[in-house]
């Protein structure tokens, strides 16, 4: 086995993602008790867990540092999926007369 | 990006400039992703279509559990970051120490989310019935939230292999960062799922 090398603090340079993150986490929670109208609530809260999940992906997974080709490929593939996803949700409200569970 | 050994001058280098590892695991990735958006999307379809769909967390447990968890899961993924820059670094010590940190976490992480789970299945929650409303609550609940700590679980085991296979030099840094991607993703669906599952259905 080779000698391993010692290594400074290698954690000090993602503590602001770290803080920032958490800070998110501690911001949903408290705009969830101020806010009742549910829309609001869901567009928020929606809102700040794509900031986090973008912060996580760029900083975290060190997308931000990888070819820019590799992003292209990834990201917009995922939102189209996922939209197309949503594209289809509204239509499996016609299931629901024919689910055992509606009533 | 150069490749080496047999065969390679048949071979064209990565378009993305990273290990063929490193892109398996991102493809993974997405496609999970899509796997969690699929399942997130049926929920709130079920949600939406349900009038008397349930609100029962509190702050006290269950809120002020899942933000101990939110808390020891991005640590966790902190001291992954640690292990994965040691690593390259050729810190095989300082490696060691984040990695199992990791799991000690991830292992914390997975406690308290059982712990969550056994409150609510005394309250009355199963898969097809509740106290308060809809039944397709808790099967819901326990499909996502089930999901990810089996992602969880999953992740530990795997982290676990990668500290004891890089400590004996028969994996490389670049396993560990691999691992690393998954973790950091386990983190990220967490970060969907609080919102979605938790924020949404406070009990006030």
């Amino acid at each position: 086995m080779a000698a391993s090398a010692p290594s400074g603090n290698v954690i000090a340079k993602y503590l602001p993602v770290y803080f920032v993150l958490l800070a998110i986490a501690v911001l949903e929670v408290f705009i969830a008790y101020r806010t009742t109208s549910t829309v609001s609530l869901l567009v928020i809260l929606l809102a700040l867990a794509v900031c986090g999940g973008a912060l996580a992906v760029m900083y975290f997974m060190h997308l931000a540092q990888e070819r820019r080709s590799l992003f292209l490929t990834l990201i917009p593939a995922l939102i189209f999926v996922l939209l197309m996803m949503n594209m289809i949700w509204t239509d499996s409200f016609r299931l629901l007369h024919f689910r055992p569970f509606a009533h | 990006m150069a490749v080496h050994g047999y065969g390679a001058a048949l071979m064209e280098a990565s378009p993305f400039a990273i290990p063929s590892r490193k892109l398996t695991m991102w493809l993974f990735i997405i496609s999970d992703a899509v796997t969690f958006g699929a399942l997130l999307f049926g929920y709130g379809y079920l949600r939406t279509a349900s009038p008397d769909w349930p609100a029962p967390f509190k702050f006290n447990p269950s809120i002020l559990n899942v933000m101990i968890m939110t808390f020891v899961l991005v640590t966790s993924s902190l001291t992954m970051l640690g292990a994965v820059d040691s690593a390259k670094a050729g810190d095989k010590a300082k490696a060691g120490r984040f990695l199992w940190s990791t799991i000690l976490l991830g292992v914390i992480f997975a406690g308290l989310h059982i712990r969550e789970w056994f409150g609510l299945i005394d309250e009355g929650v199963r898969l097809f019935q509740n106290p308060w409303g809809s039944p397709l609550f808790g099967a819901t609940f326990f499909s996502i939230t089930g999901l990810h700590l089996l992602h969880v679980v999953s992740g530990v085991v795997a982290i676990a292999v990668v500290a004891r296979k890089f400590a004996r030099g028969s994996l490389t840094a670049g396993h560990v960062e691999a691992t690393g991607l998954y973790w950091h993703f386990v983190d990220l669906v967490w970060m969907f799922v609080v919102p979605l599952i938790y924020l949404l259905n406070l009990s006030r």
